[in-house]
């Protein structure tokens, strides 16, 4: 396998941001070539025999971002995680994290990492202070664990077995315990999957509070809200490949479709606000109004139909949301 | 390697912590012992050359105290060191180690650790505790038995790195490793004394470690010196079983 060059970190000439420059609204640079990187993947793939599991996939990383990876189920996002922290063995391609190769340097790397994983547990009967200890010595760095227990809420359980915690509660240790090497750049896959809501809330506080000191956050995550609310930049991965790469703000602009203008009309006809600026379409269901339109339909359509003397008491916009941009990404690159 | 002696730390409390494995590592070895001390006593009839024979010139008693500090070192290599690392990958635990650095070598350290540390414990309370109750005897070769306890004991904790590794799941760690405690429990020394047994138990008795072992510490504790043959067939066990485990070990 060819040596990554220090360059890939380094954001060089010939740069291999998969990111392809984009017409229209919303157009934010994607990388900057003087920040520092933290991952840098260039055409990762991973087979076990005839079966593909990542096709080819780069992307890179900033230090101090929260990057997401969303897919559906098999599209490759957890096995392409384990790569770069050199869980698996890559077929193919380029990683470097953290200026090293995982498959080379797996260790090494992973006690300088944070890392909480699917399907990874801890014995049944260990005692919360136990796992804070163990970890902090198992990284090689023996860090002072009480702080961050106190930090994350957990000095009231020390003695506490692991089994007897709460889901929310056990996932609030894994997450402590992903951090008690003070790492710089932290793993998380699907780590709210299972919590109730309010678990997930808390969870998504205490993973904005990671990259607020300092670290560097990779999201692997089934939720579009979850996606949305914490992520600088998303990937979105289909059947091995990142087929979309953008802020949650860029994949909605670009992939999400209309805007819905909707208010309550009993009768009248509306066809004429098709020909208000920013309208696309008008529909109607009963009393309900739809108008579809991009970019300031809302205020135009508010106008128009000011400007006639109709002011509708419920007329609100339903904007696209990631859940939305993300189903027609798929669909897009859909079933064949 | 600092991650080593903190998780055999911990291990050592979590064993303490499992019931399951206290009682068959401490409580169902005594609890056997003791029937069959019960029954047979501790006299020997000086003039019965079988049983002479039988019983190797001591008291059932003496006998079966050698024997049953081999079968704490079985029950811990065969039942709870396989069912723990295999429960271990099962459920994940592996997976987490492995992701916060732990390399392969501590996990590996810390079971064999903890595993002598529950076979010297299960051996001095079996040796002592008899004594106390039974008046049976120390080893006449205790430097000797010492050297055997060693080599078994470590014979065992490899078999039980090596069942860990090749056992997928924590149940069929569990089923397996049954099955070869008791097959080796009642042919191996802790039921019917080998004397007794038919040739063809004999036979298979001869291919199971747990044979040697025993005969390794009963020939040192009686002071028949050291067994040549079963120490070299115990070792041969140890290296073929602790090779394959450690190349074989898998974190999922």
């Amino acid at each position: 396998m060819v040596g990554v060059q220090r360059s890939m970190l380094a954001g060089a000439p010939g740069d291999l941001s998969p990111v392809p420059a984009r017409r229209g609204c919303g157009i934010r640079l994607l990388y900057n070539p003087r920040m520092a990187r933290a991952v840098a993947v260039h055409n990762l793939r991973k087979t076990y025999g005839a079966v593909v599991a990542v096709a080819d996939v780069s992307f890179h990383v900033d230090e101090g971002e929260i990057f997401g990876i969303i897919g559906p189920n098999g599209s490759g996002k957890t096995t392409t995680v384990e790569c770069l922290q050199g869980l698996r063995t890559r077929s193919g391609g380029e990683v470097e994290v953290l200026g090293l190769d995982p498959g080379s340097h797996g260790t090494q790397l992973r006690r300088m990492i944070g890392s909480q994983l699917q399907e990874s547990n801890l014995p049944d009967r260990i005692k919360v202070w136990e796992a804070l200890d163990l970890f902090a010595y198992g990284s090689g760095a023996g860090a002072d664990w009480r702080e961050l227990a106190e930090r994350w809420g957990l000095t009231g359980k020390l003695n506490a077995v692991f089994a007897s915690l709460s889901g929310g509660l056990q996932q609030r240790l894994f997450v402590a315990l992903a951090l008690v090497n003070a790492p710089r750049l932290v793993f998380l896959d699907e780590m709210t999957t299972g919590l109730d809501p309010s678990a997930r809330r808390l969870a998504w506080e205490l993973i904005a509070a990671v990259r607020e000191h300092g670290a560097t956050v990779v999201l692997v995550t089934h939720f579009m809200d979850e996606a949305e609310a914490l992520c600088d930049r998303i990937a979105v991965f289909h059947r091995g490949r990142v087929v979309a790469l953008d802020t949650p703000g860029g994949l909605v602009a670009v992939h999400g479709g209309e805007s819905r203008v909707i208010f309550s009309a009993a009768e009248g006809d509306f066809s004429w606000l098709g020909s208000v600026p920013c309208v696309d379409g008008v529909s109607r269901r009963g009393a309900r109004v739809e108008v579809g339109g991009r970019g300031a339909v809302l205020a135009h359509t508010a106008a128009a139909l000011g400007a006639r003397g109709i002011y509708p008491a419920d007329l609100h916009v339903e904007r696209s949301t990631l859940e939305d941009a993300f189903l027609k990404i798929v669909g897009a690159h859909g079933e064949q | 390697m600092r991650a080593a002696p903190k998780l055999t730390w911990i291990e050592l409390k979590l064993f303490f912590r499992e019931p399951m494995a206290l009682i068959f590592s401490f409580a169902f070895p005594f609890f056997v012992m003791f029937i069959l001390a019960g029954v047979f006593g501790n006299d020997i009839d000086a003039n019965d050359p079988e049983s002479l024979r039988v019983w190797r010139g001591v008291g059932p008693t003496d006998y079966y105290v050698p024997a049953y500090v081999g079968i704490v070192m079985a029950s811990m290599g065969l039942i709870s060191l396989p069912l723990r690392l295999a429960g271990y990958r099962e459920r994940g635990v592996l997976r987490r180690f492995r992701a916060a650095g732990f390399p392969a070598g501590a996990i590996i350290v810390s079971q064999v650790a903890v595993a002598l540390g529950i076979a010297a414990v299960g051996a001095v309370a079996i040796t002592v505790s008899s004594a106390v109750i039974y008046g049976t005897q120390f080893p006449e070769m205790p430097l000797a038995t010492l050297g055997a306890w060693l080599l078994g004991a470590g014979t065992f904790a490899a078999i039980g790195i090596f069942l860990g590794a090749m056992l997928p799941t924590a149940r069929s760690a569990q089923g397996g490793g049954l099955i070869l405690f008791f097959m080796m429990m009642f042919i191996s020394g802790g039921g019917p004394p080998r004397g007794a047994l038919t040739d063809s138990m004999r036979t298979v008795s001869d291919f199971l470690p747990l044979t040697h072992v025993v005969l390794m510490l009963q020939d040192t504790w009686l002071g028949e010196g050291w067994n040549t043959s079963a120490s070299a067939i115990t070792a041969a066990f140890c290296a073929v079983t602790a090779a394959a485990g450690t190349l074989r070990f898998r974190w999922e």
